[in-house]
């Protein structure tokens, strides 16, 4: 069973591109090469485990993860990229808002895409026809992106200066928000139809959020959501974090989300 | 289930640094705050470990407390889940520990 994605050793990590009939861009194949176990009776040294020495490692278990989205956020930096994390629940809205914000906003702001889910280029076909250039990560039973997964996918995007890389991760309220990958913010969004109890029960996600987005707000007048009592339950969690309502659908608060884009751009690089 | 991807992030810690050693014991200290289950990083250990230098290995998780500032009245507290709630009724508070996971010693055989 491979560790990084729960599979049973065949499976593989895809990384695809929209456009060219589900070509595999990179491969990591799950061979862990295990040739380095032993077997006592062949090596002849049976031994009593009282024996054994400690050897002291104090060592952060995320260090090789964080160490590459380091360098993706220095990466980004130094070519005046904004990169972005999104999160949500699947079915929040993530896909959606991507698809409106790159028909009303392409032509202004340089906008690319890498989509993260378990299986299928469904999301990346969308963010395709809405014309926006998109890398497709599939996890295989992964239940959330890491930091290596994006650098490779940013390797297959090449995005320009001065331009936003939205990565949507896996739709996922839990294993996601432990995942550094290099982003400059962390965008969480809460749908109204999920109910406003999102953030107290997930309160990992929402603590480290920048950005809060209500989405699918069309829907208030049928679905019980108390707006208050989310902010209020988002500003206990994560008092820094920005929270703003909108609905892809009829476009309302969509303009103050392209606000903050804009606002969040670096400057060009040096 | 993150916690997979956890416990592969101790396989390869512990595979880098001793190549060549057969490993009886873990040892990790998980913070309160951290995120992770202690169960389920059990659960994980055992399957993933299968097949490497580790197998056979036992776990030991040491669970660190979370130990947060409240920024409202300055006290020191330790939060009673996963809410960083102060007695004073704020929640707005930095945490100082609870967020580790580390691999603290593994027992070489």
């Amino acid at each position: 069973m491979c560790a990084t994605c729960g599979c049973s050793g065949s499976a593989r990590l895809r990384l695809v591109t929209v456009g060219d009939t589900a070509e595999t861009l990179a491969e990591q194949q799950h061979d862990h090469g295990h040739d380095h176990d032993h077997d006592h009776d062949e090596l002849g040294h049976e031994h009593d485990h009282s024996d054994d020495r400690t050897v002291i490692l104090q060592q952060k278990v995320l260090a090789k993860n964080d160490a590459i989205a380091d360098r993706n956020r220095s990466w980004l930096r130094r070519r005046g990229v904004l990169a972005v994390n999104l999160m949500s629940s699947p079915g929040a809205g993530k896909t959606t808002l991507l698809e409106r914000t790159a028909r009303e906003q392409g032509d202004q702001l340089a906008i690319s895409v890498i989509e993260g889910d378990q299986e299928t280029a469904l999301d990346a076909s969308r963010i395709s026809a809405a014309g926006c250039k998109v890398v497709q990560i599939n996890t295989g039973v992964g239940c959330h992106l890491d930091a290596a997964m994006v650098a490779e996918a940013l390797h297959a995007l090449d995005p320009p200066a001065g331009s936003v890389v939205v990565i949507e991760n896996v739709g996922n309220l839990v294993c996601p928000a432990l995942f550094d990958l290099g982003e400059a913010a962390r965008i969480v969004l809460a749908s109204v139809t999920e109910g406003a109890d999102k953030p107290v029960k997930y309160p990992h996600m929402f603590r480290r959020a920048d950005l809060v987005l209500v989405t699918k707000t069309d829907l208030l007048p049928y679905v019980e959501f108390d707006v208050g009592r989310h902010a209020a339950d988002v500003k206990q969690l994560s008092p820094g974090a920005q929270m703003l309502q909108l609905s892809a659908t009829t476009g309302d608060g969509m303009q103050e989300w392209y606000d903050w884009l804009r606002h969040s751009l670096p400057g060009q690089p040096d | 289930m993150h916690e997979l991807a956890i416990i592969e992030g101790v396989l390869d810690a512990v595979t880098e640094r001793l190549p060549d050693a057969k490993i009886s014991c873990v040892r990790l200290e998980i913070g309160a705050l951290s995120g992770v289950v202690a169960d389920s990083l059990q659960f994980c250990f055992e399957l993933a470990t299968e097949g490497t230098s580790l197998q056979g290995a036992s776990l030991e998780i040491t669970q660190t407390p979370g130990r947060c500032r409240c920024r409202t009245c300055g006290s020191e507290f330790e939060p009673a889940g996963q809410i960083l709630l102060c007695s004073c009724g704020s929640a707005d508070a930095d945490v100082l520990s609870g967020q580790e996971l580390k691999i603290a010693s593994v027992k070489v055989a």
